[in-house]
């Protein structure tokens, strides 16, 4: 039997929402097609309310993963580039197809969005560090400053870097621990499809992540007026989508990151080869200030 | 189907039941000859009818409609050994005023504590117009003697309460001692007076579906003025299938007698979705009679907030969440 007379098998893919993939609640799908318009595969067409279902997801992961240490959260992200890695061939072939790259320039690309990936895991325990710390005052306290994950994100993944830029956009939201709605780029979906299931398998608790395909002008207008939701990267929208979906942001006051805000020229998209920066480690970061008396003045000054 | 006859108020309803029923409760034998010859239930039938109804699809106004009567339809329920008054004060102030952003937002039509929390409950309810209902006769377990449980309904009503939530005593029950917890119901519903006595079967210990409806027509046959599914206390607790067979028999009994008698699903419902596909069956199985407060009651706590968003959804057209309900 010669081997091209094996039928090859065709993968189905799945949402990946609260830790399962589901197919979407409306029982859409759309075409998806490589960069030379060949057909690759069925993807589902997710629906608001898969948006929603999402957000309860995330809602529902949110205390755990915030509440887990720092150096546990690194742990669990590094677990995760350890299952990237082990996949890296699918992925290459993946982004190759999705974007028109050799294999070999995939094959790089992957490796930056590994090391991404690790990269980001380092952080989750030295964020605090640099962004939060003890600030002097004029008074017998001390004053502490610490970064708090926001909440639940939506991120518009960007539509033409469908592995890397979404590693560069997914990483840095949840290793400060919030968790994340993601709609994957609408014309190259399969690698974000993929990632979910190299999340499933890989300690991090369902829900943390959730991957949606389809639309982003669907999908961004009930996130961004979502009031459960309470921040939103809006990396992925045009600018004309990304205004509309700014001014329904601004109803519960979500923290919005501006494609503007990360982008180095006015034209160009963001460079996700470069140095990321923190820029969105801590765009969705609170700050938590506490006082706290050191004690009584007595006639000698503080006891400390 | 036969034509809906003016039901009698309530109170005079439970003598002329009793005396219709006479002959059946005369003893045990007989009344375990009534029951036992009641038609079986076909399980199989029961699960794909309440299945098939749970599959409308309610929109737009219908579900506005829907949501509205739900929220109207809630004893609104904290039965925990923590409970305190602070805590059954929160919950009547959420009672009368589910939606502090939205006026419009109709109140539920009762709370339900244990006996030693009707006070409180009905001081900070005052003249609102929402029910105290408690559950009593040893609650959730029922395993006391006749006069323990006797005493704790009299507790209960003279503090107050305008509903008395009662459950049988399931061993006697399972045991086959019918006409016991046919009188036990029976010195209940002397003990609550004016209190409407809703009878609970606890479907979930009951094992079958041919005991769930024998239990509704015992409870009818005794008076009772409401059939309520479960404590909420175990693993299984109101399902859209045992809910329809409870329907099933108040629909027959007010065929036969001309007596209504209301339905309570209790436990387990938590999302709008759920409350509505119990609403569908009310409607398709006992009909447009039964879609009110006085005849349909949901015995939840967290299917509130559920309510509340998506009113808050289809009032402003943008998703809810639970910032914006009581944590409680």
């Amino acid at each position: 039997m010669s081997e091209s007379s094996r039928l090859s098998v065709l993968k189905t893919y799945k949402l990946y929402v609260g830790g399962k993939f589901p197919r979407s609640e409306s029982g859409r799908v759309y075409e998806v097609a490589d960069a030379k318009d060949t057909w690759l595969a069925n993807v589902p067409l997710s629906s608001r309310k898969d948006a929603r279902d999402a957000v309860v997801a995330a809602r529902k992961a949110f205390g755990g993963w915030s509440g887990a240490t720092a150096y546990n959260r690194g742990q669990v992200l590094y677990r995760v580039a350890e299952m990237l890695e082990g996949r890296k061939g699918q992925f290459a072939r993946e982004v190759a197809q999705a974007e028109g790259l050799s294999t070999s320039e995939a094959a790089l690309v992957v490796e930056a969005a590994v090391d991404r990936w690790v990269w980001y895991a380092g952080w989750t325990d030295k964020i605090a560090q640099v962004v939060g710390g003890a600030n002097p005052v004029a008074g017998p306290y001390f004053n502490l400053s610490t970064p708090e994950p926001t909440g639940v994100v939506a991120v518009l993944a960007p539509q033409e870097s469908s592995f890397l830029g979404l590693v560069s956009v997914i990483a840095p939201v949840i290793a400060t621990g919030n968790t994340a709605v993601v709609v994957a780029s609408e014309r190259a979906p399969l690698p974000a499809l993929s990632l979910g299931e190299v999340l499933a398998t890989s300690d991090l608790p369902g829900g943390v992540v959730n991957v949606l395909s389809g639309k982003a002008a669907e999908l961004g207008v009930p996130l961004a007026a979502h009031q459960d939701v309470n921040a939103i990267d809006l990396t992925g929208a045009d600018p004309e989508l990304a205004r509309e979906l700014e001014i329904a942001a601004a109803d519960n006051l979500k923290r919005v990151l501006r494609p503007q805000d990360v982008r180095d020229t006015e034209e160009a998209g963001p460079d996700f080869a470069a140095d990321p920066g923190l820029t969105r480690l801590t765009a969705f970061l609170e700050t938590k200030t506490v006082w706290h008396p050191t004690g009584s003045l007595g006639a000698s000054g503080s006891a400390y | 189907m036969p034509s809906p006859q003016l039901s009698p108020p309530p109170g005079q309803g439970g003598a002329a039941t009793l005396a219709a029923f006479a002959d059946v409760t005369a003893s045990d034998s007989t009344l375990r000859r009534f029951l036992h010859g009641l038609p079986g239930v076909d399980a199989v039938g029961l699960e794909a009818r309440a299945a098939s109804l749970g599959t409308r699809s309610i929109k737009t106004t219908a579900k506005a409609y829907a949501i509205d009567l739900a929220i109207s339809m809630i004893d609104l329920t904290t039965l925990e050994g923590a409970d305190t008054p602070g805590k059954v004060r929160a919950l009547a102030g959420k009672a009368v005023n589910p939606d502090p952003t939205d006026r419009t937002t109709p109140r539920t039509a009762a709370v339900c504590v244990y006996p030693d929390m009707v006070e409180a409950a009905k001081a900070a309810l005052g003249g609102s117009g929402v029910k105290v209902a408690s559950v009593a006769t040893a609650f959730p377990a029922g395993r006391a003697a006749l006069d323990v449980k006797l005493a704790d309904t009299r507790d209960a009503v003279a503090a107050g309460a305008d509903e008395i939530d009662m459950v049988i005593d399931r061993g006697a029950f399972l045991a086959g001692h019918y006409l016991k917890v046919y009188e036990e119901i029976r010195a209940v519903k002397e003990a609550s007076g004016a209190a409407r006595l809703k009878v609970i079967f606890e479907t979930g210990e009951l094992s079958t579906y041919d005991n769930i409806r024998r239990a509704s027509w015992l409870g009818m046959i005794a008076g009772a003025d409401f059939i309520k599914t479960s404590t909420g206390k175990v693993a299984v607790n109101a399902t859209p299938a045992n809910t329809l067979l409870m329907l099933e028999a108040v629909r027959d009994f007010r065929a036969q007698t001309g007596v209504q008698v209301g339905v309570k699903p209790a436990g387990g419902i938590r999302s709008t979705k759920d409350a509505v596909k119990f609403l569908v069956l009310v409607n398709e199985t006992a009909g447009q009679d039964w879609l009110d407060n006085h005849w349909f009651r949901f015995g939840a706590s967290s299917l509130l907030n559920d309510l509340l968003m998506q009113r808050q959804k289809l009032a402003t057209g943008r998703y809810s969440g639970p910032d914006y309900v009581t944590v409680d």
